[in-house]
Formats: structure tokens, C-alpha cells, sequence
């Protein structure tokens, strides 16, 4: 029994942890709402189910495991955003158009 | 973590502090004190242990609903309860916790909960007076939580606070209900209100000259107001909330102090808080052996559902060679 030879530390951290993403309804995206654990990916939906959506949040569900997600850091003093701070033309407020242009 | 240079720290110290200063967010990989982040683990796991260990008073009424539909309200609730615990588990562990060290932690007392859930439910009043004095004391600690400066625990406080008003409506109409009823339904409100009312006063925590932390707290946006303004906040809440449905609230020196704008209220009894605290209520040795007994009634359920995911991995490995 696999039980038996491990800790119980062992067998609890079997249970990897999973983010829940929802798509609150039809329209729009995905949104990242929390995380849980689950023996494996089919536990894990049907965990964030019942954990995520007793109140109809959710017309999808995805899981993904943590440890598959791939982050930048969220420091946004990290110059991994940087290549985007000084190209304020990519800005419509960029460009000086006269006030009587219409529809513009 | 391994150290950095005390320049590198400084840099990050001041962009914490920064960042705190303007209102937004800590993240969970942002660089943060060491204390920061011990304090908030300690905040959203004992938190946590509170929802989960709050299923319990209300759980003790399920089996013996007066109806079908109390029934189901009740089930939703303690549900909910579970699910509270789990986006804050959830929470804790962004701060690098580990959720079966937490769980470990509760089941030997090296971590508290709330001391409220010391106290036996006696009558099914007490379900109705919990969702009204319980849940509406967390009501009112919660709602400024939601705009904690750590952002995984505001989000969960205000998925939390959303569901907490159906908690305290449904309480507050379970006893408008028993008030319409027979003189014994009537006095068994009142008993339920004389029984929770100072526990209810004490869930805000100890006064604010004997509460050593608050300024750190509200210095790194953790708690945004101290134990006594929530608790004077809740009463002049709950006052005209009792008046309505009826009852009396058991302090003979409430009234309302006109110069002041709020009620006046006696004193709070904190020997007998303390007491709760330190494991010397009336149920805190019940609630966590039967905490444990779940855990441990539970460990085949979860042996049995690896022992699956590990086949069924197993066969797609199969499958795909």
C-alpha cells in the first residue's frame, strides 16, 4: 500500500495544488480567482465546482497546475516591463490633432 | 531565503513602504519584511481555522432542522463556511504556508481560532443568533479587511463579505420567524441573544490600550481600524436591529449617549476572554478533537483518491507509449 510506506507528510503533499480560473459568463475572459488541491486535474475541476461557483460565477472552469505556470516577477520596478515604458507613441494621446477634426 | 546586501534590502524596504503609502497592493511575490509576512500568515490562517472550526456550533443543528427548508439554508451556510476556509488556506498559502502544516498547527493548538466558537449551540435559536450577532460581528471586522494591504486576502474577504450577508439575513429571519411563534419560541430568542451577546462583543478583540499590535497592523494597511471603534460600530448596529426584532440585549448600561452619537455599553468581561483564548471554555476541547477525528476519519479518502490519480495517470502513460 503506498500509504503505508510513506509519512503522512509524504501523502498529503501528494495532493499538488492547482489554480482555478472562470469565465464569469459569456463574453469574457477567463479570470484567475483562487487555487486549490486535488489528487489530480478531474478532482481539481470538480473541487473548484463546488469551491468557486455555488452561486452561479461561472459558466467555465479551467485548472491548471501551479507548477506548470511559467511568471514574470511582479515587481514593477523589474526592467522586464521596461521595453514598454518609453514608447508613449504607441499612445493614441500621442498625437496633436486639431480640436475641429471630426470624429477623430 | 538567502540574505541580500543591506543596500539591496533598503531599496526594497522603501518600494515596500511605497507601495503601502499609496494604497496599492502587496503581491504575493513582491519582497516584503520577514514580520510582514509572518503576520499575515498568521492573520489569514487563523482566520481560516476560524471558518473551519465555525462549522461546527451550526453543523450540531443540521441533523435536526425544524423543516426542509431550514435545512437547506443551514447546509448552505455551513457549506459556505468550508469554502470561507479554503480561499483563505488558499491565500496563506501565496505567502509560501503550507496548507497540511496550517491544518497541523490547528489540530495541536499552535494556532488559534476564533474564541466565539468556544461556546455550546444549545436551541435552534442559537443558529438564528449566530447569522445575526456572529456573523454580523464579522460582518463588520471583515468589510475593512477588504481592502487589506495584502492582495490575495482582500480578494478572498470580499468574495467572503459577499457571502456573509445571506449568513446574517437568514439568521435574522430565522428569529423574526420564532419571534411570531409561541411564548417558548420567543423566550428561546432571548436565551440565544443574553447567551451570545458579550462573546459577540469580545470577537473584536481585546481593548485598544491592551492591544500591543494595532499600530504595526494599521501602519502596513493589515487592519484599517482599531478593536474598539468595530466594536462601537457593531453595537450601534445591532441596537435598533434588536429593537425590531424584539429582544433585549443583556447590559443593563446600554443607552444611547446623545453627545457622543453612539450607544453607550457596559464593560466587557476579559478574564472570561482570556480564558476562552487560553483553551478554558466551555467547548474548545471538543471542537478540536472532533477537528481531528475528521482529519483522521478522512486520511483514507484522501490515500484512495492518489491511489486513483496515480492509476489513471498510470493507464495514459500506457496508452500514449
Amino acid at each position: 500500500m503506498m500509504a503505508e510506506t510513506q509519512t503522512e507528510d509524504q501523502v498529503r503533499s501528494d495532493w499538488p495544488l492547482y489554480e482555478v480560473f472562470l469565465r464569469g459568463k459569456r463574453g469574457l475572459n477567463h479570470v484567475h480567482v483562487g487555487s486549490l488541491h486535488a489528487a489530480d486535474a478531474q478532482m481539481a475541476l470538480r473541487h473548484a465546482r463546488d469551491l468557486y461557483t455555488r452561486r452561479n460565477e461561472g459558466v467555465s472552469i479551467w485548472v491548471v497546475a501551479a507548477r506548470d505556470i511559467t511568471a514574470s516577477s511582479p515587481d514593477e520596478k523589474d526592467p522586464f516591463f521596461a521595453p514598454s515604458g518609453d514608447k508613449v507613441y504607441r499612445h493614441p494621446t500621442f498625437y496633436d490633432i486639431p480640436a475641429d477634426v471630426p470624429h477623430m | 531565503m538567502t540574505a541580500l546586501p543591506d543596500e539591496v534590502t533598503d531599496d526594497l524596504r522603501t518600494h515596500f513602504d511605497d507601495t503601502i503609502d499609496r494604497g496599492r497592493r502587496i503581491e504575493p511575490r513582491d519582497w516584503m519584511p520577514d514580520a510582514y509576512r509572518a503576520t499575515m500568515i498568521r492573520q489569514i490562517a487563523q482566520h481560516a481555522h476560524s471558518e473551519i472550526i465555525g462549522m461546527q456550533p451550526e453543523g450540531n443543528w443540521i441533523t435536526r432542522a425544524p423543516s426542509l427548508r431550514r435545512k437547506a439554508i443551514l447546509l448552505a451556510k455551513v457549506q459556505d463556511e468550508a469554502g470561507h476556509g479554503m480561499y483563505l488556506y488558499s491565500a496563506a498559502e501565496t505567502l509560501g504556508a503550507d496548507r497540511a502544516d496550517l491544518t497541523d498547527r490547528l489540530l495541536h493548538g499552535r494556532q488559534k481560532y476564533s474564541s466565539i466558537f468556544n461556546y455550546p449551540t444549545l436551541t435552534y435559536a442559537d443558529v438564528g443568533v449566530i447569522g445575526w450577532l456572529v456573523d454580523g460581528a464579522a460582518i463588520c471586522n471583515q468589510v475593512p479587511l477588504c481592502r487589506s494591504s495584502y492582495g490575495p486576502y482582500a480578494r478572498a474577504m470580499v468574495r467572503i463579505c459577499k457571502e456573509e450577508s445571506f449568513h446574517q439575513r437568514q439568521g435574522y429571519e430565522l428569529l423574526m420567524t420564532m419571534m411570531r411563534g409561541s411564548v417558548a419560541q420567543r423566550a428561546m430568542v432571548q436565551d440565544a441573544t443574553n447567551r451570545f451577546w458579550w462573546p459577540s462583543l469580545m470577537m473584536f478583540g481585546p481593548p485598544d490600550d491592551q492591544s500591543p499590535n494595532t499600530a504595526q497592523s494599521m501602519a502596513w494597511g493589515i487592519k484599517r481600524h482599531t478593536n474598539d471603534e468595530l466594536r462601537q460600530r457593531f453595537v450601534d448596529m445591532t441596537v435598533p436591529q434588536a429593537d425590531k426584532l424584539g429582544v433585549s440585549l443583556p447590559d443593563p448600561d446600554l443607552k444611547w449617549d446623545a453627545e457622543r452619537g453612539h450607544y453607550d455599553f457596559g464593560p466587557v468581561d476579559w478574564d472570561e476572554f482570556m480564558a476562552v483564548v487560553k483553551g478554558n471554555g466551555p467547548c474548545n476541547a471538543q471542537r478540536i478533537e472532533r477537528r481531528k477525528a475528521a482529519h483522521e476519519d478522512g486520511a483514507w479518502v484522501r490515500d484512495a483518491a492518489c491511489a486513483h490519480a496515480a492509476k489513471a495517470a498510470a493507464r495514459e502513460k500506457a496508452q500514449a507509449a
